[in-house]
């Protein structure tokens, strides 16, 4: 028997549209930079109260790497997470994995997923707290790629007489 | 700078937290294991542990956050299996396998008021292989105040006396049936809220 399911909200990987989006902000919090949120998240109005389901933690993640972007896979290196999950009184549970060792950091995207969840505030905590990580994140992109550019040699062959 | 509430109340099958600092906390929980282990029949009290949800002790909750991983599958009674937050909440702090499969547990849960009339479902190990058994968390009421039971073997110097609330009444036969099979058999350990008993299948019940 063949079943066959039609999902609107299915990306084409066969992610909910919320867990893709919530995957989004969760990778820009994990990105942040850890001073930068830490004000922003001090200058928050409104913070809920929380409890801490899983105290953050840090601990090691063997990193899974391809050369070139395709082959075999094989273990690239390991490297120090810490992660945290959080309850907040909305309800709702955060949680959060970030690269290094930073606990607070964890503590704050932790509690910061649980408030994005809530559809009231998901806009104005888009604006205040996601954008500027995103701006942050393109400048730096940018940055990369001018310095990049700089250096860039362009190979070409002179097309030779044939006569 | 962070908040922190203990007003947040959990919503139905939502994992209540875990150990406060989990790395010490986990690692006193297993010395009180380890002492218990050593002197069957023993009180052992633990103190401050984080809350257990319904159908669990703190104790037993305390045992499954120090011991289970996700090495271990873990096999719970109906009456525990049918509290999803109980399940929710081991599996999210002990990230271990739930089975349905008593003979592949490696660990098993049962509720308060057993009478043990599923041990024998458990693996026993082998005689080659002893250790591969089920280690089975037996919650009970409390210790002291029921009727007394004399008690001997390693690990207990001349004998010893324990009595146990809120176990069924098969459960002293069961635990003389277990110790028959040696050295197959289960090891049990026996949670309250605030203490851990342990009878390894070593144990000797006298009528």
């Amino acid at each position: 028997m063949i079943h066959t399911t039609h999902n609107e909200t299915a990306s084409p990987k066969g992610i909910d549209a919320h867990v893709a989006a919530r995957q989004r902000w969760m990778g820009l919090l994990a990105r942040a930079d850890a001073k930068a949120l830490e004000k922003a998240w001090a200058e928050l109005e409104d913070k809920p109260a929380y409890v801490v389901l899983r105290t953050p933690e840090t601990g090691m993640v063997m990193v899974r790497a391809r050369t070139g972007g395709e082959g075999q896979q094989f273990n690239f290196g390991e490297m120090s997470v810490t992660r945290c999950v959080v309850r907040t009184d909305t309800g709702h549970q955060g949680h959060a994995y970030i690269a290094g060792r930073n606990k607070t950091h964890a503590t704050i995207a932790a509690v910061l997923d649980a408030l994005l969840q809530v559809p009231e505030r998901h806009e104005a905590l888009d604006a205040d707290i996601l954008e500027p990580i995103r701006y942050r994140l393109n400048l730096q992109d940018n940055e990369t790629a001018d310095k990049v550019a700089a250096t860039r040699v362009d190979f070409f062959t002179l097309v030779r007489g044939d006569d | 700078m962070l908040m922190n509430s203990q007003d947040v109340r959990p919503l139905p099958g939502q994992p209540l937290p875990g150990f406060a600092v989990p790395v010490h906390d986990s690692q006193r929980v297993f010395r009180g294991i380890l002492d218990a282990m050593a002197h069957p029949g023993k009180i052992v009290e633990l103190t401050d542990l984080p809350d257990a949800p319904k159908a669990l002790n703190k104790a037993s909750v305390a045992v499954c956050l120090a011991l289970v991983d996700f090495e271990t599958p873990l096999w719970a009674d109906d009456a525990i299996s049918a509290q999803a937050q109980a399940v929710t909440h081991i599996q999210f702090h002990c990230g271990c396998p739930i089975t349905t499969a008593p003979e592949k547990a490696r660990f098993a849960l049962l509720s308060q008021g057993t009478d043990l009339t599923s041990l024998k479902a458990f693996c026993h190990g082998t005689d080659e292989r002893p250790d591969l058994s089920t280690t089975v968390i037996v919650q009970a009421e409390g210790f002291g105040g029921g009727e007394d039971v004399r008690l001997s073997g390693p690990g207990i110097k001349t004998e010893t006396t324990l009595s146990i609330t809120g176990v069924g009444t098969g459960f002293w036969q069961a635990v003389r049936d277990n110790a028959q099979r040696f050295p197959r058999g289960v090891d049990l350990m026996i949670c309250t809220d605030e203490a851990i008993v342990c009878l390894p299948r070593t144990i000797e019940v006298e009528d």
